[in-house]
């Protein structure tokens, strides 16, 4: 809301109705509060008035940790506005907090003067010595910054619904519709999106949708009767492109994208999977299509996970493991088996704070290594990254794309910020979708398991169930062509270098970089994976303060583009902000010997676009320009 | 086209690649016995698979003509449910040994066995690690000597049935590898079971652990310290047939018919009680007080995993219709940006 604001003529009535060209709202409670479902709820009405949006949800790692405490804190950040943006925020211009603990936790973050909306209820000594608190910061001046907003959240909810037959522990379960209706009259947001949603929600409990609309309602008059904000802000509808969108989270746009690629390659979708944060809502969304023809195998443990994937793959199916960081450790020495046996595999590798277990609710892109080399041997594979919730859609249909064509296992990377993110995805149209159809390898005549493809090197998949194809594989050397096992020497330097040279091969492939910017110059700003929202916003700005800087973002982190290594040869510096101690910089530099200067952050959260646009006034010498 | 299946032949199974066991190895036997039984069960060929994991009896793919995956070290169960969990149209059989199957592969053996998947499991049982040269397995006596144990192992062993039955395994049995006939017979009743089936079969290591189950097993000794199990059968033993096991209270014990008993006094056989309690008491037998059980100890009827996972799918799509992408990309909240930028609920 520090952007340029026009002043529309209210002058009849106030509040002043003020317009913005973006707002960036938290709503923080505790666990029970439903904090994600009233975020949720903010998303999808501003999607409907037609706004870019990007969310941002944090939870604990505790699945009910004591209620009050700073580590029951639960979060979403949304932030909408009237142009293409690309990240949930760096900093609220609005804060919800519904207790003390909350306000502790998020109050460091919103902006200067920004909207605070606290229920005052809870801030008693209990709650507060809980917080750490030693004074009421309410009370105490420590607040004077913001424009405070206090309002008897719990008491107010409890009158609203004095007529209705429920008990105290239901009435105290709407309350964050009150809050929710505060927040809708402070950016004049309709309320028929989330009523409908109510009434639907809980269509049959019509006791509890009354109770809810009443309580929404309640908080919007609340705030209309008493004049709580001298502004209310209004943020017109972005210029999005023509189409049908939805609201994606990366893993349901990547569940999706997986049946796409099943439906598309006419191969049935096998998920072979072990519960892990933040991994594990792709299991879930799984296992409920089976009206797509798609099974889902909970298996005992992340290795039995990627084996029975892979012995579905060896049975024709687009087989499929999904994990984080810790479970793809676990799977790497199956992982080099697919290697072997030169089976098509897709492993969706959802990142998280590592090493060990890490911080499993926190994102971050350090498994970058893991998936270029941890296994044993020589063992090359491809890896490709998702750039966004939407983006994980795309991703899951290429990997699939790469498995089948190449007879590959192929690593995707997504993490939790783009998982449990979301944005608007214009969705495509089916026809559009590319055409995966294969072949399995049918005629016994001149039939050899290692007889490859003159263009892929792929080799035949050819199944179980194929009369005159029975043949043998495995995880022990393959002589070339015949696929029986071999020692020799000059087989081995022959099967590894066709195995690196299958994946450098869809280098091919993989279309030109697009450079945002001059296709030379100063400043290139390199990223992978969910950095490109940041690196967009922060670039963007950098060159609204007339600052030269292109930027550019992979997708292929093997093989990489065959343009790359020009591509860094034509700028003077190349940043490279990633979630990890400099993975990727890393690898440039041993590929290219190119000195790229590395920018790193591993604190569980995405980069801020200040962050990248500080970086790139520091390179250009420019910390003057603001 | 003739529907009928081509009469296949042992010399069907057997692949052109030269086995590479050491000689007078048992496995020699299980895999003739294997060669033997597949084309006598009426399945097309290249219906079959052997799955493997590591070890010596995993080089058991490698030598059947049929579709076959060499696998990694413990992990053919898992391979194998992912196989049959996809593909219910195959005859999946898992060859694996006691250290690739009970040690590095534990977790994957029971856990096949706790779901009733529909696949075959051949555990060669030579109480040893033979193709790491000579470790003691999970499966060796207390206070074996090895290259690791140069003073005697301290662990116990697992009793492979046992560990199988704690599984819920629902059709358990134990073979020989010179006892063809027998063997031959567990195999065909395997592949008439519905589920997993985990056969035990005593296997000799001449190399590393020659003669293991030489005092059970030989010929001269077989009669008196084997009982075979049969299901409806009095469980009657020895070379003149002249002793039996009853249950007395809550044990077994042996008795010997000259001392007035008589086969009615035994215990018959049920391998299909639901409770698997006996067939575990039977399983823990051996010397030197007992005679050694081999045969089917247990073979109950469960509906399996497979049969589980793809009837969901069916009753789904009955229910609800086959999902089509169109309707998957679009559902959800949706709403429409026309060409001059205006938003409306819903697919415009």
């Amino acid at each position: 809301m520090s952007t340029e604001t026009k002043e529309e003529d209210q002058s009849a009535a106030p509040p002043k109705l003020e317009a913005v060209e973006e707002v960036v709202v938290r709503f923080a409670g505790d666990s029970g509060d439903g904090m994600q479902l009233t975020g949720t709820q903010f998303t999808s009405t501003s999607a409907l008035v037609g706004n870019d949006l990007a969310t941002l949800p944090e939870f604990p790692a505790e699945i009910r940790a004591p209620q009050g405490t700073l580590a029951g804190v639960s979060a979403f950040q949304v932030r909408i506005a009237d142009y293409d943006i690309h990240t949930p925020g760096d900093a609220p211009d609005c804060l919800v907090a519904m207790n003390p603990a909350a306000l502790k936790k998020s109050i460091g973050d919103l902006k200067q003067n920004g909207v605070l909306i606290v229920n005052t209820d809870e801030f008693h000594d209990r709650n507060l010595k809980k917080a750490g608190y030693e004074e009421n910061p309410l009370e105490d001046g420590s607040l004077a910054a913001y424009r405070v907003t206090p309002a008897e959240i719990t008491t107010m909810t409890h009158r609203a619904l004095e007529e209705l037959d429920l008990d105290s522990k239901a009435k105290n379960r709407s309350r964050n519709m009150f809050a929710l209706g505060m927040v809708y009259y402070l950016f004049n947001r309709p309320l028929e999106t989330t009523i409908g949603w109510l009434e639907q929600k809980f269509a049959k409990r019509p006791k509890i949708a009354e109770a809810n609309v009443k309580v929404l309602k309640a908080g919007w008059n609340f705030c209309e009767i008493t004049d709580q904000f001298q502004v209310r802000y209004e943020v017109e509808p972005a210029s999005l492109e023509p189409g049908v969108y939805r609201n994606i989270m990366g893993n349901s746009a990547l569940s999706i994208g997986l049946v796409a690629a099943s439906r598309r390659s006419g191969l049935p979708l096998f998920l072979g999977s072990y519960p892990i944060t933040p991994a594990s809502d792709i299991l879930h969304e799984l296992a409920a299509y089976k009206t797509f023809g798609v099974s889902t195998f909970q298996a005992e443990d992340e290795i039995a996970a990627v084996a029975a994937a892979i012995g579905a793959a060896f049975g024709g199916a687009l087989a499929v493991t999904s994990t984080s960081g810790p479970g793809l450790a676990l799977k790497s020495e199956a992982i080099n088996l697919a290697i072997m046996t030169e089976l098509p595999l897709v492993i969706c590798n959802v990142q998280r704070g590592g090493p060990s277990t890490g911080l499993p609710t926190m994102t971050e892109q350090s498994d970058l290594l893991q998936a270029m080399f941890g296994r044993n041997g020589e063992s090359p594979l491809p890896v490709i990254a998702a750039s966004s919730p939407a983006d994980c859609f795309d991703t899951a249909i290429e990997a699939s794309r790469v498995a089948v064509k190449y007879m590959v296992p192929v690593i995707l990377l997504s993490d939790g910020y783009i998982a449990n993110g979301s944005e608007p995805w214009r969705l495509p149209q089916v026809e559009d979708l590319p055409d995966l159809r294969t072949e399995f390898r049918t005629d016994p005549e001149g039939f050899e398991p290692y007889l490859r493809d003159e263009q892929t090197l792929a080799r035949p998949w050819a199944i179980p169930g194929t009369p005159g194809l029975e043949h043998r594989i495995g995880g022990l050397e393959k002589e070339n062509i015949t696929g029986d096992v071999s020692y020799d020497p000059a087989n081995h330097q022959l099967m590894t270098d066709l195995r690196a040279e299958k994946v450098a091969r869809i280098a091919d492939e993989i279309p030109p970089i697009q450079v945002d910017g001059p296709a030379e110059g100063r400043l290139l700003v390199l990223g992978w994976g969910s950095t490109k929202g940041a690196i967009t916003g922060g670039s963007q700005q950098a060159r609204r303060e007339g600052l030269e800087v292109s930027f550019a973002h992979l997708r292929y982190l093997n093989p990489f583009p065959s343009d790359l290594g020009d591509l860094l040869d034509r700028f003077e510096h190349v940043l490279i902000p990633e979630m990890n101690m400099g993975q990727l910089a890393t690898l440039l530099r041993a590929r290219y010997l190119v000195d790229v200067i590395s920018m790193t952050k591993v604190q569980g959260k995405p980069f801020f676009r200040s962050e990248i646009l500080a970086r790139i006034r520091e390179i250009l010498g420019a910390e003057d320009v603001h | 086209m003739s529907t009928e299946l081509p009469v296949l032949t042992k010399k069907d199974f057997q692949s052109d690649q030269e086995v590479r066991w050491c000689p007078g190895c048992g496995d020699y036997a299980i895999l003739s016995c294997v060669q033997t039984v597949f084309p006598k069960l009426g399945i097309p060929k290249e219906k079959f698979v052997v799955v493997s994991g590591i070890g010596c009896s995993s080089r058991f793919p490698y030598y059947m003509e049929t579709y076959g995956f060499h696998g990694i070290h413990g992990r053919a169960p898992a391979i194998a449910t992912g196989l049959k969990a996809s593909r219910p149209d195959l005859e999946v059989w898992i060859a694996t040994g006691d250290g690739d199957a009970m040690s590095i592969g534990g977790n994957h053996l029971i856990h096949t066995l706790r779901r009733n998947m529909d696949v075959k499991i051949l555990m060669f049982n030579n109480r040893i690690y033979g193709l790491t040269k000579g470790q003691y397995s999970p499966t060796s006596e207390l206070g074996k000597v090895t290259k690791s144990t140069p003073v005697g192992s301290v662990d116990y062993p697992f009793n492979p049935l046992s560990l199988a039955l704690g599984a819920g395994a629902t059709f358990v049995a134990r073979g020989v590898d010179i006892m063809q006939p027998h063997l031959r017979d567990i195999l065909e009743r395997a592949h008439a079971h519905t589920g997993s089936a985990f056969i035990e079969v005593y296997q000799n290591c001449n190399i590393f652990n020659d003669k293991a189950f030489e005092h059970m097993v030989a010929k001269q000794v077989r009669s008196e310290q084997t009982v075979e199990v049969l299901h409806g059968e009095p469980l009657v033993f020895g070379k003149e047939k002249d002793k039996g096991i009853r249950l007395n209270g809550t044990a077994l014990e042996v008795i010997r018919f000259a001392d007035g008993f008589g086969p009615d006094d035994c215990l018959v056989w049920d391998e299909a009680d639901p409770n698997p309690a006996l067939a575990f008491m039977m399983a823990q037998l051996g010397p030197p007080d007992f005679p050694t059980p081999i045969g089917v100890m247990r073979n109950v009827a469960l509906p399996s995993y497979d049969h589980g996972l793809v009837h969901q799918i069916e009753e789904q799509i009955k229910e609800k219709g086959a999902g089509t992408l169109e309707e998957l990309i679009y559902s959800g909240e949706l709403w429409s940006v026309d060409q001059s930028g205006q938003v409306v609920r819903g697919r415009a």
